[in-house]
């Protein structure tokens, strides 16, 4: 890597901490706003996650088959752990009120 | 080859296997160390939404100085990502006392966000909040959110205290900027983890 490419890649880095920075003063106002969305806060969640992985931890610079090796199985489990919310809202229904 | 090069680099060309991915052995077991830790924090975090969602009467608390804390004490922690990044290309450049300052300071912004999220649980604890019970309503409130922003807070500690170890052994000589480069990992993926605890327990738990 040349001196001009580490200069581009720490710009690109500023770019992405004011991005970052936005998104979560973005999350805030809407949540005053308009009250807190799910989907719309895991959206969010998500995009800052990527960006601080890609630019941050630098992951999109490493060989894909690092990438491979790391990402799907890790969402995969993650995904796999929501089988818990059919009984999280069986046992909203089976309780006392 | 000699064995003084043996020594230098095993995984020279010829001599052992080549590196698996092209990195370093202990980037590669950071990388994994931080899959596993993710999902950890998952587990957790599915965990509290389970308890939340079964809950008719989850309290939620957090008024306007709790989420502006919040949003300062994001702004510390993305902050001291881009101070680890400088650091880290400081220790690239060879340039250690510039590396050093910038690891330090790291660490100092590591510290404040301790000590901002110690004031709100302060604040939490003199309203009555316990790990199982609260003034509000289901008493699980308390026992998912230390167990979720203690642990987030351990990550933050026990990070402060690498960056100051690491940080002082590279300043010595005896650490290289790959060490630098492998622990700032570990502190993109503390402040990776900040950016879902947010919106799950703050503000999803806003007053309104």
């Amino acid at each position: 890597m040349n001196a001009a490419e580490k200069s581009n890649g720490m710009a690109a880095t500023y770019v992405v901490y004011v991005v970052i920075l936005a998104q979560a003063v973005f999350q805030v106002v809407f949540a005053f706003e308009m009250g807190p969305s799910l989907v719309l806060m895991m959206m969010i969640g998500v995009l800052q996650g990527s960006l601080a992985v890609l630019y941050f931890m630098h992951l999109g610079q490493e060989r894909p088959s690092l990438v491979l090796a790391l990402i799907p199985y890790t969402i995969f489990v993650l995904f796999m752990l929501n089988m818990i919310w059919s009984d999280s809202f069986r046992l909203l229904h089976m309780r006392p009120h | 080859m000699s064995q003084a090069n043996l020594a230098v680099d095993p995984h020279a060309p010829g001599v052992m296997e080549e590196r698996p991915f092209a990195i370093p052995s202990s980037k590669l077991v950071m990388w994994l160390f931080i899959i596993s830790d993710a999902v950890t924090f998952g587990a957790i975090l599915f965990a509290y939404g389970y308890v939340r969602n079964a809950s008719p009467d989850w309290p939620t608390p957090f008024e306007g100085p709790s989420i502006w804390n919040t949003l300062l004490m994001t702004f510390i922690l993305v902050t001291s990502s881009l101070t680890v990044l400088i650091a880290v290309k400081a220790a690239q450049d060879e340039d250690r006392a510039r590396a050093f300052r910038w690891t330090i300071l790291t660490a100092v912004l590591g510290v404040m966000f301790t000590a901002l999220h110690l004031r709100e649980w302060m604040d939490l604890i003199g309203k009555g909040v316990r790990t199982f019970q609260n003034p509000w309503g289901a008493p699980m409130f308390g026992a998912t959110f230390f167990s979720i922003t203690g642990l987030h807070m351990a990550h933050v500690i026990g990070g402060v205290i690498a960056l100051i170890a690491v940080g002082l052994i590279y300043k010595a000589g005896r650490y290289s900027a790959k060490h630098i480069e492998v622990l700032s990992l570990y502190w993109h993926f503390v402040d990776l983890v900040w950016m879902f605890v947010v919106p799950l327990v703050y503000l999803m738990n806003m007053k309104r």
